[in-house]
């Protein structure tokens, strides 16, 4: 491969990915008040490490050539550097220089924490987000009891709204960490933390798990899809309804099969039977981006071959490999793809 | 051959033993094999033959979950979110039969207790075939097996897969006893 080749495959990548969704994953996204925050204390810290860096280097490229120059047979008296009143001042203000940027890292992140801490009291918006081995539990806490809304593995976010996300775990430690918006926070079992985020910036984000997690720790990522405020309640307003029921005797075989079934036992799907909560809520599966915690997007071809055999997809996952018939494994497809 | 040349190799030789005797135990098998129809339906329970027949030999697939640290855990986490707790408890019984005894009136074979869970029994245990896969059921009776301390102590986790409602162990005031039921649920 030629270089301008090498170039055009390094670049390409980048360029795809600003295409479709423009930071989708990126810590320079600045998305959010959170994440520019950070952003900040990361170019303050750039900048004043890199100053001091260039000039180790300045002095480093300094002392030896003036060690070329100086003879080096000349006998070190021990006395040397103290009677040199310009080595004297020069180390005095090096040390100086140390104090005053480190005490400034110190003060700026001190800042950016207490501003942090500041936002976390302010939320409109509260969600509970509870991380499972290895998908994302997403609960909408609203005053009122029956607006109250579980869905999984894709939260949505209303733009310039401070959304407060409580974090919790069932099993084993999580992180959250959605790089173009705020974290990383651990989900840690048995207790409760927390995150504050405050987008900015309409968009859809990817949030991978940033604690490893066992098996399948690479597939469990979060799709993050931050809205207008008027698209985020009518999302919400959808979403509370109850699956649609089936129309064609394909899908209501599916159904049929999906809520007497082993589908049941683990997951439930609103206005239905199916009331497991083991696994993910599937009651609007088929309106997600994607399918299996992020492992793929959604489509009818994923959802053929993940309801067929999801170990081999994700192996080790905790969905079983149910052995499906062909005949119940297309009903069951053309079920789930009417859950919209 | 020297005296410390033979010692080493002993000692190698030792140490691929444990290794190869520790691979069962760790053994990660994810789907049931082979698919399709798995419920060992043979494995009667001895108690229930008329006249004292004997059960039949032990099903081929038993290997594959008995003594499987993977299995076992699997199984643990299984019967909390399938809810067994609600008749069996952690093990102690309730308004089911308890499980961490030795009493056993479907079998105690892994084979005969995977049986009982697809199939159901009389006064309340629910049949899970259909419910769960085979694979499911297989690691549920490995781990109710390991509750009476049947399977070998290896493979046997000594702390919970599951959430402990009680205070972790690292933040227990030194003197405190550990009162939690997180040890062997």
């Amino acid at each position: 491969m030629s270089v301008r080749e090498s170039a055009k495959a390094a670049v390409l990548p980048l360029l795809l990915g600003a295409c479709q969704y423009q930071h989708y994953q990126s810590d320079f996204g600045g998305a959010a008040v959170e994440d520019r925050q950070f952003l900040t204390l990361f170019w303050i810290f750039i900048a004043v490490c890199a100053f001091m860096y260039v000039l180790v280097i300045a002095f480093l490229i300094a002392g030896i050539a003036r060690a070329r120059r100086v003879d080096a047979n000349i006998v070190e008296t021990g006395r040397h550097h103290h009677s040199n009143p310009l080595m004297r001042s020069t180390l005095i203000g090096w040390t100086a220089l140390i104090g005053v940027s480190l005490a400034g890292l110190a003060i700026a992140s001190f800042f950016t924490d207490r501003s942090m801490a500041r936002a976390a009291t302010n939320q409109k918006l509260s969600v509970t987000v509870t991380g499972n081995q290895w998908w994302w539990d997403i609960e909408y806490n609203a005053a009122d009891a029956s607006k109250t809304l579980r869905t999984a593995n894709e939260l949505h976010l209303p733009v310039g709204v401070p959304t407060r996300i409580f974090l919790n775990s069932n099993d084993v430690i999580h992180s959250f960490w959605v790089p173009s918006l705020a974290g990383k926070q651990d989900l840690i079992p048995g207790r409760k933390n927390d995150i504050t985020v405050l987008p900015t910036r309409v968009g859809v984000f990817r949030g991978p798990c940033a604690e490893f997690c066992g098996l399948q720790h690479a597939h469990m990522s979060l799709v993050v899809v931050v809205e207008p405020y008027a698209d985020f309640i009518k999302w919400w307003d959808h979403q509370l309804q109850p699956a649609p029921q089936p129309t064609t005797p394909l899908a209501l075989a599916g159904y049929k099969y999906v809520t007497t079934g082993p589908c049941s036992a683990c997951h439930a799907i609103g206005g239905t039977p199916a009331n497991g909560q083991v696994g993910p809520d599937l009651t609007h599966l088929a309106s997600r981006k994607s399918l299996a915690a992020g492992t793929m997007p959604m489509g009818e071809g994923n959802l053929y071959g993940w309801v067929e055999d999801p170990q081999s997809l994700k192996p080790g996952v905790n969905m079983p490999t149910i052995g499906l018939e062909p005949g119940q494994l297309h009903a069951v497809v053309a079920y789930l793809e009417t859950l919209k | 051959m020297s005296s410390r040349f033979r010692a080493s190799c002993i000692l190698l030789l030792a140490a691929a033993a444990l290794t190869v005797s520790a691979c069962n135990r760790e053994e990660h098998h994810s789907r049931a094999k082979p698919i399709g129809e798995n419920i060992p339906a043979g494995a009667s329970p001895p108690t229930i033959f008329p006249g004292g027949g004997s059960p039949p030999p032990l099903d081929a697939r038993a290997a594959l979950y008995d003594n499987n640290a993977n299995a076992i855990g699997k199984g643990q986490q299984l019967f909390i979110q399938m809810n067994c707790v609600g008749c069996h408890s952690h093990g102690g019984g309730g308004m089911g039969p308890p499980l961490i005894d030795d009493q056993w009136r479907y079998g105690g074979r892994i084979d005969q207790i995977a049986t009982t869970i697809a199939v159901g029994r009389p006064n309340g245990m629910p049949a899970w075939r259909g419910k769960l896969t085979a694979d499911q059921i297989w690691d549920l009776a490995a781990y109710v097996r390991s509750l009476s301390g049947l399977p070998s102590k290896d493979a046997v986790s000594s702390r919970s897969e599951g959430m402990s409602a009680g205070t972790p162990q690292t933040l227990t005031p030194h003197g405190e006893i550990y009162n939690s039921d997180s040890a062997q649920q």
